[in-house]
């Protein structure tokens, strides 16, 4: 597997300090700097050893159920006309690509020697991921989540309960994910030695973009083998994904970002509008600045307070943007779209209807801007569907037409 | 050049007390109020905080005060405005403490300028990288005659510590141990670390800081060091105050 393939001529990819372009570094106070700088200097290291990359590979393919089907949906393609295929995150154990993620961490953090594991969520997924491979382990698990989160998400959190794992309440600032993340680096403060933090997006301060990353990278190591079966060319000519922080986008776009023939397409949560005070639109609105430990842009106030944003898809409602999408729209490699909360229900209920498939609401976004991309009867698209609907069903239900 | 905070350790002055409060709290309006009543009551050092949204290294009392300053209306334009004129009542080292975010947007270079025009001594963002610091804004902190003032942990190891002395100045601020702020840390154990910190001889005088809550811990930490920093015990002393003279002059009373 390429998890640890070498990136280092790469314009795209992680700079030896930690950047991409002007973006990333480690913005940590002193208290975090063992415990980063450990991640620093040993991430590549265990990812590079067979023994990890066989265990990692076997419990993808077992316990997640990995290679996802790469699916061409006939009835899509025929509506966008275009080839459009699905890389189906959404049929992985626990429901979407953020598995891929937490199994990789976890294995990283026995090699680490640690034996508590903390982790953020917002609307829940991440969580899940991350009480289950604790499960698996048989290590303990504490999930940071906001209050108002929990409230949202009562599904998720008897779920994450029954796997074993404590929920914390973020009471602080908005009390959301942004909150929920700013309290688990709070607890790695206070827990220096034994604890490792499993983040769940590409984003953070280095290495987490890249580990994550590569984490997910098996999403297009996949798509590239799957995409030569069924076109002979391993090469589409866009690559679709929708964006929070950017983590089932490092996975989709890792191994194609020096292929210039590939199109990048990511897509913020316009919300109800880019421009109505309520969105998640970051790379639209938001400036360079620092968050969560990693420079980026991020949505702020002119007094560089931190904004909370809005998207009806609780998975991108984060007001940043994780370094390596930053860099690519800065450096024009990306092309950077929004959909708005309703056009993204409105692809839900399409790719309901098409193809028999409920996406998660995050995906969606992704789906929504088939109609916007200029595409041929010749051209092959691959979209990232990263997660699947149940977990949104009452959001689907309450905005169904009547 | 020396500023005011080298004139205070020149000065050979033992048990300094630094007391930290956030601009803007309790009240808007509060904050060179609250720092007259520090000086009056014999503080050598306060310690401003700048609020944010997202501070990382602070504990829930630290964390809501922020969030009760912001609430006011504070913002770092509205810091400036309060502080213009603030020498002619307050002679003592005054630093500004806060994340770098806030600090970037309002441009470093200009962020500087106005602390040296307003009659700030020095600063402590945690979140700011050495290697950063040293690349890019310390010719800056240099020409506006500013000390920047670095954490230290005890798992900080001895050569970074020697970098860290190194690039300081002012003093090293010593977390007494890996904590968010407003931890009830015991002093007793953490005497292997001071005392690492007193044999290696750095250049930079040494305050401790994270946990001191009264005089008990005041001492125990100042005994280690040139002197102690409080924080939380101080913010919760005044959140709820009606009269804040009377509230500083015996929180203050009550440690020395």
């Amino acid at each position: 597997m390429d998890i640890a393939i070498d990136t280092s001529k790469s314009k795209y990819h992680v700079d030896e300090n930690g950047y991409y372009g002007r973006f990333g570094g480690a913005y940590i106070p002193e208290m975090l700097y063992p415990n980063v700088e450990e991640l620093q200097r040993r991430y590549m290291e265990v990812l590079k050893d067979p023994a990890f990359q066989a265990e990692f590979e076997d419990l993808l393919k077992n316990y997640v159920g990995r290679p996802s089907p790469l699916y061409l949906a006939k009835r899509l393609s025929e509506k966008y006309g275009a080839k459009i295929f699905l890389k189906r995150e959404d049929l992985n154990h626990t429901g979407a690509h953020k598995v891929n993620n937490t199994i990789g961490q976890i294995l990283l953090a026995k090699r680490l020697g640690k034996n508590r594991i903390i982790a953020e969520t917002g609307a829940g997924q991440h969580g899940v991921a991350t009480a289950t491979v604790c499960a698996l382990m048989g290590m303990e698990c504490v999930v940071y989540m906001g209050s108002i989160d929990i409230e949202r998400q009562a599904p998720n959190v008897a779920r994450m309960k029954m796997l074993g794992a404590t929920v914390v309440p973020a009471t602080s600032g908005s009390k959301t994910l942004k909150d929920a993340t700013n309290e688990a680096i709070r607890d790695w403060i206070n827990n220096p030695v034994d604890t490792h933090y499993i983040l769940g997006t590409a984003a953070g301060p280095h290495p987490y973009p890249d580990m994550v990353a590569r984490f997910q990278s098996v999403i297009s190591e996949e798509i590239k083998k799957q995409l030569k079966e069924h076109t002979g060319n391993e090469n589409p000519n866009y690559l679709v994904a929708c964006i929070g922080g950017g983590s089932n986008a490092a996975g989709t776009y890792f191994h194609y970002v020096d292929v210039p023939e590939v199109k990048i397409v990511a897509v913020e949560a316009g919300g109800k509008g880019v421009h109505s005070g309520f969105s998640a639109a970051t790379t639209q609105l938001g400036k360079i600045g620092i968050i969560h430990a990693s420079k980026t842009l991020l949505m702020q106030t002119d007094d560089g307070q931190i904004v909370e944003p809005h998207s009806i898809s609780a998975g991108l409602d984060y007001p940043g943007i994780g370094p390596m999408h930053a860099h690519l729209f800065e450096s024009g490699r990306g092309l950077f779209l929004s959909a708005t909360d309703d056009e993204a229900l409105a692809a839900a209920y399409e790719l309901s209807l098409l193809e028999g498939i409920i996406p998660a609401m995050e995906s969606a976004h992704a789906l929504a801007k088939l109609k916007d991309l200029p595409l041929k009867p010749e051209d092959v698209v691959v979209l990232c569907l990263s997660g699947r609907g149940d977990k949104d069903l009452n959001t689907y239900i309450a905005n169904m037409k009547k | 050049m020396q500023n005011r905070i080298d004139q205070l350790f020149a000065s050979g002055k033992k048990n300094i007390l630094n007391i930290y409060c956030t601009a803007g709290f309790p009240e808007l309006n509060d904050t060179v109020k609250v720092m007259e009543a520090l000086q009056e009551n014999g503080v050598d050092i306060i310690e401003l905080g700048m609020p944010f949204s997202d501070p990382l290294a602070d504990g829930p009392v630290i964390q809501d005060s922020s969030t009760r300053a912001l609430q006011n209306g504070m913002s770092l334009h509205k810091l400036f405005e309060q502080l213009a004129g603030f020498r002619s009542k307050i002679h003592i080292p005054v630093i500004l403490m806060g994340y770098l975010n806030p600090v970037l947007r309002f441009g470093v270079e200009e962020f500087l300028q106005k602390c040296a025009e307003t009659g700030v001594d020095g600063l402590i963002l945690p979140d700011l990288p050495m290697a950063e610091y040293e690349r890019d804004y310390k010719p800056l902190f240099e020409k506006y005659n500013l000390d920047l003032i670095f954490l230290v942990t005890p798992e900080t190891s001895e050569a970074r510590l020697r970098k860290i002395d190194e690039l300081s100045r002012g003093f090293i601020y010593a977390v007494s141990s890996s904590s968010t702020t407003g931890k009830n840390t015991d002093m007793g154990n953490q005497e292997a670390y001071f005392a690492r910190l007193k044999n290696m001889q750095l250049k930079n005088p040494v305050m401790i800081g994270f946990g001191i809550r009264d005089k008990a811990t005041f001492d125990a930490a100042a005994a280690h060091a040139n002197g102690a920093i409080i924080g939380t015990a101080f913010i919760k002393a005044i959140e709820n105050s009606t009269d804040l003279k009377a509230t500083i002059k015996d929180f203050v009373a009550g440690v020395r």
